[in-house]
């Protein structure tokens, strides 16, 4: 207030009155000028805030997409650590010598005891798993209750037949290299929809659309991908693309 | 492959019911419903709330004693080809705003997916055969008899329309077979796949089969016209479809031998008859 007293002060009386109006804005003047000088010696231009918005732009992502995603699924072991590499050596058909389709054409997908029972009806080796595996499940005749990677939705009807047999496809391209595996890897539950990691694949895998093998995600869009690649057919008539029912049920 | 596939020929799935056959057990409905996991209340009085893939209806000549003759109509969905041969231009299909209805020119089946479906029941509103049905709850299976579901057709939630696939599960396990076996389609050794109803009917009332395949049964009773190969209309004049006028072309026969049952078929006015209603589709 001090400042506006002096400046009417100074002012001759026929100024005065052209100026009486104008003093307020010229006292708070310089009150502004002061504040807007101590504003740029603070913040030192716009990229501050700028970089702190990157920062937490670059943290949201992260944590999004790589930390989020662990607390949607829960890890699950295996009830015995199969050795796949083990069993190839010693079977001579392949996947198929375990991994079989039976007589009607449906596949077998993970081996019963029945299977496991020809070599292992007596612990072979010294390993605690298998001793585990004979004497817990062989021997009082329980079925291992192995967790599916691959295991789709109850709506969907998947062929290995049609894809195996008729598409020549190798196992591995879908299920990735699993005979090449010493130890199973953990199985990843999502608490939500109950489905398997390998179906809904990694989430950064499904924000950039970055997927390198067809194991790492088996969604609706994967299948139809390949369907419309391979098979080319129109069938269905709202979709001019292959039939909906040739996969679902 | 690309190739390797279309030279796979089309098919047609289509039946003939013999209304002179049946005998209304209802063996169709029950096997239906064991089949295809559809789901029950414990009070079904109310129909309109019932689900039922495969329905036997009951009409009469509307005569009194001793002319009064009664005719049993077992009605599954007519999987409706639509006008112009394959075109899927059926009811359903062609308002649904979810994709969740679909014609495939394959198999010539009209597919219901229930994840799709969003439950706006326009397809029901379309369907002049009330042929769909709409899930009002989730369904309750009585204890223990989840474990008797079938595990080949997926259990329906609350809020979606069903209908009738003309089992088409059992489809995809007989090309299960087929392909395992090294063939490419149905031959002599390996033969075309049965609907739940077709084999369930003591009374061999229902015949299933590819219409295309003329060495099937079904194309020798339905014996397609050929001048009206893109209608579907039958040769037989002992074979009729229901509706038939609104063209939609189903791919359901029924055959009789009564007049008074084909006449029922349709609401054919004074001096039509189901014959000369077809012929006068020769000259259109």
């Amino acid at each position: 207030m001090s400042t506006t007293d002096d400046n009417t002060n100074d002012v001759s009386p026929e100024e005065a009155e052209e100026t009486t109006e104008e003093t307020p804005e010229e006292s708070s003047q310089p009150d502004y000028d002061s504040s807007g000088d101590e504003e740029e010696c603070h913040c030192s231009g716009p990229g501050l805030p700028i970089l702190f918005f990157i920062i937490g732009f670059v943290a949201m992502l992260i944590f999004g997409w790589f930390i989020f995603p662990e607390f949607l699924y829960c890890k699950i072991k295996q009830p015995i650590d199969f050795n796949h590499v083990l069993h190839m050596e010693e079977v001579d058909k392949g996947c198929e010598s375990c991994h079989f389709f039976r007589e009607d054409g449906t596949f077998a997908g993970v081996p019963k005891n029945a299977q496991c029972i020809k070599c292992h009806a007596e612990v072979q080796g010294d390993d605690p798993d298998e001793l585990e595996f004979v004497e817990k499940y062989i021997s009082n005749g329980v079925e291992v209750p192995w967790l599916s990677y691959s295991r789709q939705p109850d709506c969907v009807f998947f062929s290995h037949a049609a894809h195996v047999k008729l598409a020549n496809m190798d196992c591995a391209e879908c299920h990735g290299p699993m005979g090449e595996s010493t130890s199973l890897k953990v199985y990843e539950k999502n608490w939500l929809s109950q489905y398997s990691r390998d179906i809904w694949g990694k989430s950064v895998l499904n924000m950039l659309n970055m997927k390198q093998h067809t194991w790492e995600r088996m969604k609706m869009y994967d299948c139809a991908v390949c369907h419309m690649e391979k098979t080319g057919r129109e069938t269905s008539v709202q979709t001019a693309k292959d039939g909906c029912f040739v996969c679902h049920k | 492959m690309k190739e390797g596939h279309h030279h796979r020929k089309e098919k047609k799935f289509g039946m003939v019911i013999d209304l002179d056959k049946c005998t209304g057990c209802g063996a169709c409905m029950v096997a239906c419903m064991a089949e295809n996991n559809v789901p029950f209340k414990q009070n079904e009085t109310d129909k309109l709330d019932s689900i039922t893939w495969m329905r036997v209806y009951k009409f009469d000549n509307g005569k009194k004693f001793p002319d009064t003759e009664v005719c049993f109509l077992p009605r599954p969905c007519m999987h409706c080809e639509g006008q112009s041969g394959h075109s899927g231009h059926s009811p359903c299909v062609s308002v649904c705003p979810a994709t969740a209805t679909d014609y495939d020119t394959d198999s010539g089946i009209v597919s219901q997916i229930y994840t799709r479906c969003f439950g706006c029941r326009y397809c029901m509103a379309a369907c002049p055969y009330h042929a769909r049905h709409f899930n009002w709850w989730d369904p309750v299976w009585p204890e223990g008899m989840e474990k008797a579901l079938s595990p080949n057709v997926s259990p329906r939630m609350r809020g979606v329309v069903e209908k009738c696939s003309f089992c088409f599960h059992r489809y995809q396990l007989a090309m299960d077979e087929i392909y395992a076996k090294g063939h490419r389609d149905f031959d002599e050794k390996v033969p075309e796949y049965q609907t739940a109803c077709t084999q369930a009917c003591p009374t061999d009332a229902i015949v299933f089969g590819d219409l295309n395949n003329p060495n099937h049964e079904v194309n020798q009773i339905v014996k397609p016209d050929h001048n009206h190969r893109l209608t579907g209309k039958s040769g037989n004049p002992k074979v009729f479809r229901l509706l038939e006028r609104l063209e939609t072309n189903p791919k359901v026969y029924y055959l009789s031998s009564r007049e008074w049952v084909r006449r029922a078929g349709d609401n054919y006015q004074g001096e039509e008859t189901p014959e000369n209603y077809k012929v006068k589709e020769v000259h259109h």
